[in-house]
């Protein structure tokens, strides 16, 4: 039992390294550029909701918009429609750095709806409070709305992280690496099952360290 | 001083405008602790967020120490309200900050310089009588402790104006006595003119001076707490002086 594992890690250790590396560097990027962007938009369709801070029912509308049809569109559907687009931001369509546009785009909307949700959670007295004391606009969205959502916040980019893991497994179906892309390779073309099993067991493993780290973080930080 | 002139508020709400306040005229003298009673959507809440301007009012002006802060807008209008304290009946404190964190707020909003406005605020924490604490966040404090610490937060920036929306309404009727004591205690020490909502004609006794009574949008009768105590004019006074407990 012990050979046969030996024998197996010596032959396949370091694609799975390689493979739980790539997959690592593909989500990890993907969400802070999503939420980079993905928190603005959340931000602003809050805000320019009716009765909000600053109501602009045609911004939100339009914003509302392009964050409903981001979210309907299949994922792989979006992966081989955005090529060109990959081509042109990334400078490759393929592998990892390639994949990182899709997912990245892919994930945006996601974000979005996710911030507009964790600060939906604020509720309307610790926003009117801080515009009692004279707080401008921009104070109340960094100081009340996103610090006060802090916890909701990092729980999302946990279920964001986890959804794009498995997004990032479908890119690899289309050659962008990481362990998807060796399930697909050595368990279904080639037929050997124990590989498929060893990236599976990654996965779970890579999952597991997120989430539990998100709960203790998240709960460390909720003083609730 | 807050004058109140010709004021109304009409909310537009899908096609149906409800008018919350109607032609409103109100003069509150420094160093009053002026109460403003009403039954439940009377239009108590709107008329005192007129004074802050956190509502626009439809028509009417809103005077200040005699300045005309109606259309304050901008900059203007942010150091007009920071100049303004206020407490709320679910207190609103932030729930991801200390207490001094909270008290700090109004200065860290002005850019105050830090070490100072934390020496600030550990003061009026002081005051309130909650220096021990400083470091604990709101949720591990009760009702009272949590309304004492907005009661710091709204003197950090040493205003002359307080306003409560209901601010014991949440709270037992013992906590309720402390709260008010301390009110009275810093309108006394720091002749802070106190605007206190509310629907309880105890509170009203307890700690005003002088007091309006608005049904239905408009002002129906006011006056020193004495006068309106001892001859209401009102049906809806006397109602409301009815369901008072009885002290004497
Ligand atoms: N933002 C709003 N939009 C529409 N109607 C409102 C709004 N705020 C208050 N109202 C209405 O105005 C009336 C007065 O409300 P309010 O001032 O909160 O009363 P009170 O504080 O005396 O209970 C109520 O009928 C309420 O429904
Ligand atoms: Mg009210």
């Amino acid at each position: 039992m012990i050979e046969t594992l030996q024998a197996f890690f010596a032959e396949y250790g370091n694609l799975l390294v390689e493979g739980t590396v790539a997959t690592l560097i593909m989500t990890t990027a993907s969400t802070l550029i999503a939420y980079l962007i993905g928190i603005p938009i959340g931000v602003i369709v809050t805000i320019t909701a009716p009765g909000s801070l600053r109501p602009h029912p045609a911004v939100n509308a339009v914003l509302g918009w392009i964050v409903n049809i981001g979210r309907s569109i299949p994922f792989i559907i979006l992966l081989v429609a955005l090529i060109p687009v990959s081509r042109f931001i990334a400078g490759t369509s393929l592998g990892t750095t390639g994949a990182i546009v899709p997912l990245t785009i892919g994930a945006i909307p996601f974000v979005a709806r996710m911030v507009e949700g964790s600060l939906a959670e604020i509720g309307p007295g610790r926003i009117e409070a801080a515009q009692a004391f004279g707080a401008s606009t921009l104070q109340i969205i960094t100081k009340v709305l996103l610090w006060e959502s802090l916890p909701s916040l990092i729980r999302g980019a946990a279920i964001t992280y986890i959804t794009l893991i498995g997004y990032s497994a479908i890119a690899g179906a289309v050659g962008a690496g990481g362990l998807g892309d060796i399930a697909i390779r050595f368990g279904y073309y080639r037929y050997q099952d124990e590989v498929m099993i060893a990236t599976i067991v990654l996965l779970i493993i890579v999952v597991q360290i997120i989430q539990s780290a998100s709960d203790i973080l998240s709960k460390k930080i909720d003083k609730r | 001083m807050i004058e109140i002139r010709n004021l109304s508020k009409t909310y537009d709400a899908k096609h149906i405008q409800h008018e919350a306040l109607c032609d409103i005229n109100l003069t509150i003298d420094d160093g009053d602790i002026f109460g403003i009673i009403g039954v439940s959507g009377a239009g108590k809440s709107t008329l005192v967020r007129c004074i802050n301007l956190l509502e626009r009012p439809t028509t009417g002006r809103v005077l200040i120490d005699g300045d005309d802060v109606t259309d304050f807008k901008g900059r203007q209008l942010l150091e007009l309200r920071s100049r303004i304290g206020m407490i709320f009946q679910d207190f609103s404190l932030f729930a991801q900050r200390t207490v001094l964190e909270n008290v700090r707020f109004p200065l860290a909003v002005r850019h105050q310089d830090k070490q100072e406005s934390y020496k600030r605020a550990q003061e009026l924490l002081e005051l309130v009588g909650l220096a021990d604490k400083a470091r604990n966040y709101p949720s591990q404090l009760s009702g009272g402790q949590q309304q004492r610490v907005a009661i710091a937060r709204a003197l950090a920036n040493s205003p002359h104006i307080i306003l409560c929306d209901e601010a014991t309404s949440a709270l037992d009727s013992l906590t309720t006595e402390s709260i008010l004591e301390l009110l009275r205690d810093i309108n006394q020490r720091f002749g802070v003119t106190i605007v206190v909502i509310t629907h309880s004609m105890d509170v009203v006794r307890s700690i005003c001076n002088k007091v309006a009574v608005i049904d239905d949008s408009r002002i129906v009768e006011q006056g020193t707490t004495e006068e309106v105590f001892a001859r209401p004019k009102a049906a809806i006074t006397e109602r409301l002086l009815k369901t008072a407990g009885d002290h004497d």
